[in-house]
């Protein structure tokens, strides 16, 4: 997908390039809406990883592929994919020290408890999205890389 | 919910389904696949579902599109006849 002559034509094309420099940051962006608006509108953590995974593989696509692995290395992806899945557990074992169940958020003592169980859903969000992200990208790099056999 | 603008996009919908199905060129399947799931996401936000219209529309006509393209590129592009 990376390598061969012909593709080299389409990678330096100057209206792919300069699209995707515009439009990659907005993808982001909107992307991170999605994610903190998924409580109360349309969207949630699913939903704003795999635009996030998008963007990146937009970028791949029009940047080349070892651009992209500069950026997000299998290093940041592999602390990513986990970080996520850590963030879910840890927001869901917190309320257990408080005297709730798990994934009880309304039993953290903030000010309000209403506004507990709000940022307590956001938490899950946000792991979500950032282990669909990480997976995503990860499914991404091995499709596309060669097999070196 | 409008009936007219349902039949019509249920209409092409089937014809990208039986055109996706025939191909014999896979990237033509491919296209024709990512066509579907746009109208597939049209017709989820037509039945007030718009979180299921985004994730058809990052999933199946982003994400999945580039996935099939990348495992043509590592296969052969032509179905055997």
């Amino acid at each position: 997908m990376m390598s061969g002559k012909e593709y080299t034509t389409f990678m330096d094309d100057i209206i792919v390039r300069t699209v995707t420099r515009l439009m990659v940051p907005l993808i982001l962006l909107w992307a991170l809406y999605v994610l903190i608006h998924g409580a109360g509108g349309p969207g949630g953590g699913f939903q704003a990883g795999c635009v996030l995974a998008a963007g990146f593989i937009l970028y791949a696509l029009s940047f080349g592929l070892e651009k992209t692995k500069s950026i997000m290395t299998i290093k940041w992806i592999s602390l990513f994919s986990s970080l996520g899945v850590l963030i879910y557990a840890g927001t869901g074992l917190l309320p257990l020290f408080f005297g709730g169940k798990y994934l009880e958020y309304g039993k953290i003592p903030l000010i309000n408890p209403i506004k507990a169980s709000e940022y307590g859903i956001e938490a899950i969000e946000i792991g979500v999205g950032i282990t669909v992200m990480a997976v995503m990208l990860s499914i991404f790099y091995d499709l596309s890389t060669e097999r070196e056999d | 919910m409008i009936w007219a603008i349902d039949i019509v996009l249920l209409l092409f919908i089937i014809i990208l389904a039986i055109g996706a199905v025939l191909a014999r060129d896979l990237l033509e399947a491919v296209v024709l696949f990512s066509a579907f799931s746009l109208l597939m996401c049209v017709i989820w936000v037509e039945l007030n579902s718009v979180d299921v219209a985004f994730t058809e529309a990052a999933v199946g006509a982003g994400v999945s599109t580039v996935m099939m393209i990348a495992a043509i590129a590592k296969t052969v592009r032509w179905e055997e006849p």
